[in-house]
């Protein structure tokens, strides 16, 4: 009773404190401050279309690193937490067996899929999408892979080595900006290039791509150590 | 008519969502439920952000043919704002990462005691 | 302007949908449809994004919050039932 009556009263302050904030603002009409810089001065700073890309990748880029190493830090974690001993590593998901469906989808898909993915994290800087969305797609065909099949093994030192070299390469072309541009994740080391073209933009499309390749790798571990603690009883 | 402009509805939900999350994770008991209501929070707050962005009849921040190439003010005068965008972009994925570890923890919870009932977890009550 | 009606009756729609959605996911008794729910709020939710232009937002909700935060949620109800049995 004194319970339901105390979160009663947590969230009744949440309601006052809400409506409060949702009587009293006003709608923007206009960019101000830093949003405004980035709106008039991006596409001739940057390069890049998207003026989200150029937000995420070179403005905050240093977020961006962080999160992706909070990324890999969740993924270690939870194969830490999941680890299957010996005996149940070589034992074999028992399953009702898929359909013949998802299985041919999955065979004529998932190559579409893994193109898709990389499509959108190459344009990332012309056209909505990037790093985050594309490696999401890539690990949604890992997904669609193991639900087609569930005792395929992923290789998983193919995704080790994919994650690590896209992380170093991530760092790497970071301190290439301090050393020949203006600054950490500067991406005008290499020249911008006509605006709009595939290949502008500096060092954008690089630095995305690995970021997709590193997210799509992360994911797809946290599938695949999800999917093989279904072995464990 | 004010009251009709979406910044303000998706605001509006974006609260309400707020609220329905913190009341799930203060009121249900199954470990499960507490972390869907966790994602749902999430949600909310996600929406919150992106609507404090939104300005009423522009366009995405992309500029391609539908925003006049270029020109300076232009530019400023027909897009919506990138920054919280770009914030929610990365709160969406370290989100995800987030459930991933929290459904971890409850796997191993359960297999500690066999039970999802937060109530049964008190060993550290006293 | 009759394009911004438009949009924002379908927000409002959606909006009610969403809200529905999410307290079922809250007080539904059976966890497949509480998480079944979860994942609607989410692809809703990605489309308001799509109305507030955030197509960038709308893309990374509807693969992550909605498609695999899902998938994982199903594979730990897979493991719990199979420890009941």
């Amino acid at each position: 009773m004194i319970r339901n009556f105390l979160i009663g009263l947590v969230l009744a302050s949440f309601v006052y404190i809400f409506y409060n904030l949702y009587v009293s603002y006003e709608p923007k009409t206009e960019l101000t401050g830093i949003a405004a810089h980035y709106a008039e001065q991006g596409a001739k700073e940057v390069g890049a279309a998207n003026l989200v890309t150029a937000v995420v990748v070179t403005y905050r880029g240093f977020d961006t690193m962080g999160e992706v190493t909070i990324l890999f830090l969740t993924a270690s974690i939870i194969g830490f937490f999941l680890k299957l001993n010996k005996k149940d590593e070589k034992k074999v998901i028992i399953h009702k067996g898929t359909s013949e469906l998802l299985v041919t989808s999955a065979q004529l898909l998932v190559p579409i899929i893994f193109l898709f993915g990389v499509y959108v994290f190459i344009n990332g800087h012309l056209t909505p999408g990037g790093g985050f969305q594309g490696g999401a797609i890539i690990a949604s065909g890992i997904a669609l892979l193991i639900m087609a099949n569930p005792n395929k093994e992923i290789n998983h030192h193919a995704i080790l080595w994919i994650e690590s070299i896209s992380g170093i390469m991530f760092v790497i072309i970071g301190l290439l900006g301090i050393a020949l541009a203006g600054g950490f994740l500067d991406n005008r080391f290499i020249s911008l290039g006509t605006f709009g073209d595939l290949f502008s933009a500096g060092a954008i499309p690089l630095i995305y791509s690995f970021i997709g390749l590193k997210v799509g790798a992360e994911i797809s571990n946290i599938l695949n150590k999800y999917q093989k603690s279904q072995k464990e009883s | 008519m004010e009251y009709l402009n979406l910044g303000k509805i998706s605001l509006l939900i974006g609260f309400i969502l707020i609220i329905i999350g913190f009341w799930g994770i203060l009121s249900q008991k199954n470990i499960i439920k507490i972390i869907v209501s966790f994602t749902i929070l999430d949600t909310g707050i996600n929406i919150l952000i992106v609507s404090l962005g939104y300005i009423k009849g522009r366009t995405a921040p992309i500029i391609d043919a539908s925003v006049p190439q270029l020109a300076d003010h232009n530019v400023l005068n027909s897009i919506v704002d990138p920054v919280p965008q770009a914030l929610v972009l990365t709160a969406i994925v370290i989100g995800f990462g987030v459930t991933a570890l929290l459904l971890a923890y409850a796997m191993k919870l359960f297999k500690a005691k066999r039970t999802l009932e937060i109530n049964q977890f008190n060993d550290l009550k006293w | 302007m009759n394009n911004e009606l438009i949009y924002i009756i379908l927000a409002l729609g959606i909006g009610a949908l969403t809200i529905i959605m999410a307290i079922i996911a809250i007080l539904n008794k059976k966890l497949s449809i509480a998480v079944v729910a979860a994942g609607v709020v989410s692809l809703f939710a990605s489309i308001l994004y799509l109305f507030m232009s955030a197509p960038d937002v709308a893309m990374t909700e509807a693969a992550i919050g909605s498609g695999l935060a899902t998938l994982i949620f199903f594979y730990v109800l897979n493991k719990i039932k199979k420890y009941n049995d």
